[in-house]
């Protein structure tokens, strides 16, 4: 008999007030009665729209089955079928607008908590299962894979699935782009990251860590020197924007990423790390996104008083739902309506203050959402030591500067056709390099496209 | 890990490390810097490249022991391994086209000033160096600037060694005795890259000075490293390290530069208390 509750198991989780003070992962996973009884929710429906609402088309229901009988490594297998990094997509997939958006469950009460029990599965394999799996016979073909983030790890284990010979190199000291650098370890902690990144090395892939193409390596160097007939650029959109307001460089304003880097990175938190953290009182991170609410817990965790300034309004944050919620429960203030025109600095350059001025719904937009319009003369002065600027990245110009013959658009993503290719033949790309800043699961999605192309072309 | 092939003092505290990096060797030019980590606490400290060696594979950075990563660093000897070492970063230096120049190098800046000056020097044009140092007993490289300058300047703040004086006072007798530069260099502490630029802006002449602001990655991903130059944000990692001198806004780069002179401060010390109860 299927569990008919309306509502999806909830997720334990740490008390706000104490995890608002450590870097522990905030939720603390389905244990097996949960996961048992939440995938009973399941009504293996025979069309699966949950399965069109997943960028690398899980085949969910099938899964859910499993766990529901308790076979938990048969699950998970199903799951490594099509997705490669499961630990983290459990984590940090938006699940609420893909698979679980589509959830017949969902009509009438909460959707399967497709999400938790993937993580489930995922750490109960990551706990559970000790066979490594055995490394394919060399094909003899050499691949190189630029960047180590989702869609560059990705790519990488699907070809060396299948015998390839691959390096990923990766411009920072460590392994996993954005899932080390960029989201917190009480998101995702990085064990996880770092077990994807061995599996890789299992199965015969190389990391070339402290790596620059671009600058130590060309990626025509990669091709004509060192043999590679084939390359995937996963470079990621690492270049942070800045508003263009007056008192942007002054000490105290950080983009999100050197906050951040600092933080996940760096560790800069930790009294053993030579890396220096500001430990300001009064924060204003400048943004709604993802990387926005991280910028906010972290800075949370640092001590500070918090708030995130959004000039529209809270319907229209385009951070998942969940991760407002968490901030709102760790105590992050939520100014919405509100846009800077101005930071304030003290007569050492320190910041002082952010001058905001308030904002209305206007018309809706060309994205669908109502745009802000300033209310005139509402300037007013927010006191802060600190301004954390969260308004999206771009693709890094470095690999496009230093390849001739790589044609990007005008916003700087790198042009690709559908299976992945760019304008330079065995050249491919993926990921947040070509769509600009976007999910880890379509980047994933990105990875898995342009191995099969690359594969289809070598094998030939 | 890059392992240490050589490592001299130059000084007792400004010291060479020749390091096994042969992918950066291969690419380096003159201008450019590389960042590195020595061990898995450690911070990503960018400094610019000394010298490299295509066919041994090495590059070589010097270095003033002045604070915690310095001190750790100097703490490895030969055959020890750095954690990171990543490179070469930023632009290289443009040298062609110019017929006569004067490179301005201050204190352990004068590591980086030599190999831009000798780049000049190889490109065919007449060099002049200026280079300054607190006192004798931190003055590196004379000999090789004096290899590869027609005219070499040296000053100690203190007189202990050369002229007593700054390094802007020789430039501007330089310029007053009707030299006709093409462009000025300048390498070294902020200040005195702001001062030399303050100096040569009322004859015109065009300076180029070499930035090292904080910064992490330094391939453009973290915005630490971002300057007002001429109005604009640029960010040093890669739209530099070379910038006209006469647009940065210098009292804001100074004053970025000082911002965890705190925390910098008190690492140091727990650094050295750390070294010597070790050594106890």
């Amino acid at each position: 008999m299927p569990n008919m509750s309306l509502k999806k198991n909830p997720m334990p989780a740490q008390d706000p007030n104490v995890r608002n003070k450590n870097y522990e992962e905030v939720t603390l996973g389905y244990t097996e009665e949960m996961a048992l009884d939440e995938a009973k929710r399941c009504l293996n429906c025979k069309n699966k729209p949950c399965v069109g609402g997943c960028p690398v088309m899980i085949h969910i229901p099938e899964f859910i089955a499993e766990v529901a009988n308790g076979n938990f490594e048969a699950a998970y297998q199903i799951i490594a079928k099509t997705s490669s990094l499961p630990a983290v997509c459990g984590r940090v997939c938006p699940q609420e607008s893909q698979c679980e958006k589509y959830c017949v469950r969902g009509i009438k009460g909460e959707p399967v908590g497709i999400g938790r029990l993937e993580r489930f599965v995922a750490d109960w394999h990551n706990n559970n299962a000790c066979d490594a799996p055995p490394r394919p016979a060399p094909n003899g073909h050499k691949v190189a894979v630029i960047g180590s983030g989702p869609a560059g790890l990705t790519c990488a284990g699907d070809l060396a699935k299948k015998g390839y010979d691959v390096t990923v190199f990766e411009a920072l000291h460590l392994a996993g782009g954005v899932l080390v650098y960029g989201i917190p370890e009480f998101r995702l902690p990085k064990a996880i990251v770092q077990k994807e990144v061995d599996g890789l090395k299992a199965l015969g892939v190389t990391v070339a860590t402290d790596t620059v193409v671009g600058r130590t390596i060309s990626i025509d160097e990669l091709m004509e020197e060192e043999g590679f007939e084939a390359v995937f650029i996963g470079s990621g959109a690492g270049l942070p924007m800045f508003m263009s307001i007056p008192g942007i460089n002054y000490k105290g304003v950080f983009s999100a990423n050197e906050f951040l880097t600092r933080i996940n990175l760096m560790k800069a938190y930790l009294p053993d790390s030579d890396t220096p953290i500001i430990h300001p009182k009064k924060v204003a991170v400048v943004g709604g996104g993802n990387v926005a609410m991280d910028a906010a817990r972290c800075s949370k965790r640092l001590g500070a008083e918090v708030h995130i300034v959004y000039r529209r309004g809270m319907e229209e944050l385009p951070a998942r739902h969940e991760e407002v919620e968490h901030a709102e429960e760790e105590g992050v203030i939520f100014n919405t309506l509100n846009n800077p025109v101005e930071i304030l600095a003290d007569e050492d350059d320190n910041v002082r203050a952010i001058r905001c001025i308030k904002m209305e719904l206007g018309e809706p937009d060309a994205s669908g959402r109502r745009s802000p319009v300033e209310i005139a003369g509402s300037e007013f002065d927010m006191e802060v030591d600190c301004v954390i600027m969260a308004l999206g990245t771009s693709p890094n110009p470095l690999i496009k500067s230093t390849t001739e013959g790589l044609e990007v658009n005008r916003k700087g993503c790198i042009v690709v056709n559908e299976e992945g290719l760019t304008s330079r033949p065995s050249v491919y790309a993926g990921g947040d390099a070509v769509t600009g800043a976007a999910t880890v699961i379509l980047a994933m999605g990105a990875g898995k496209t342009a191995a099969k192309a690359i594969d289809e072309q070598l094998s030939k | 890990m890059f392992r240490i092939v050589r490592k001299e003092a130059l000084k007792p505290t400004v010291v060479l490390f020749e390091v096994e990096a042969p992918m950066i060797a291969k690419k380096a030019q003159p201008g450019q810097f590389i960042i590195l980590r020595v061990d898995e606490n450690g911070e990503r400290v960018p400094l610019t490249i000394h010298d490299y060696d295509r066919e041994k594979g090495t590059v070589s950075i010097i270095v003033q022991i002045v604070g915690a990563t310095t001190e750790k660093l100097n703490r490895l000897n030969e055959g020890d391994c750095l954690q990171d070492f990543v490179g070469p970063l930023g632009k290289a230096t443009e040298t062609e086209g110019k017929k006569k120049v004067c490179v301005v190098g201050g204190g352990v800046g004068c590591a980086i000033a030599y190999p831009v000056l000798k780049k000049f020097h190889d490109d065919g044009a007449e060099v002049h160096a200026v280079i300054g140092f607190k006192s004798a007993d931190l003055v590196i490289l004379e000999d090789k600037f004096k290899a590869a300058s027609s005219i070499l300047e040296i000053c100690t703040d203190d007189g202990s060694y050369g002229r007593k004086g700054l390094v802007t006072d020789a430039l501007k007798e330089l310029i007053e005795a009707g030299n006709q530069y093409d462009e000025i260099f300048a390498i070294g502490p902020m200040i005195m890259m702001k001062f030399v630029s303050k100096t040569t802006e009322p004859y015109g002449i065009p300076t180029t000075v070499s930035m090292s602001p904080i910064m992490i990655d330094g391939t453009g991903m973290c915005g630490g490293c971002r300057l007002s130059v001429g109005g604009e944000t640029k960010f040093a990692c890669v739209d530099g390290p070379d910038f006209d001198g006469h647009k940065v806004d210098w009292d804001l780069a100074v004053k970025r530069s000082r911002m965890y002179s705190d925390f910098e401060k008190h690492k140091h010390e727990e650094t050295c208390n750390l070294f010597s109860k070790e050594a106890e």
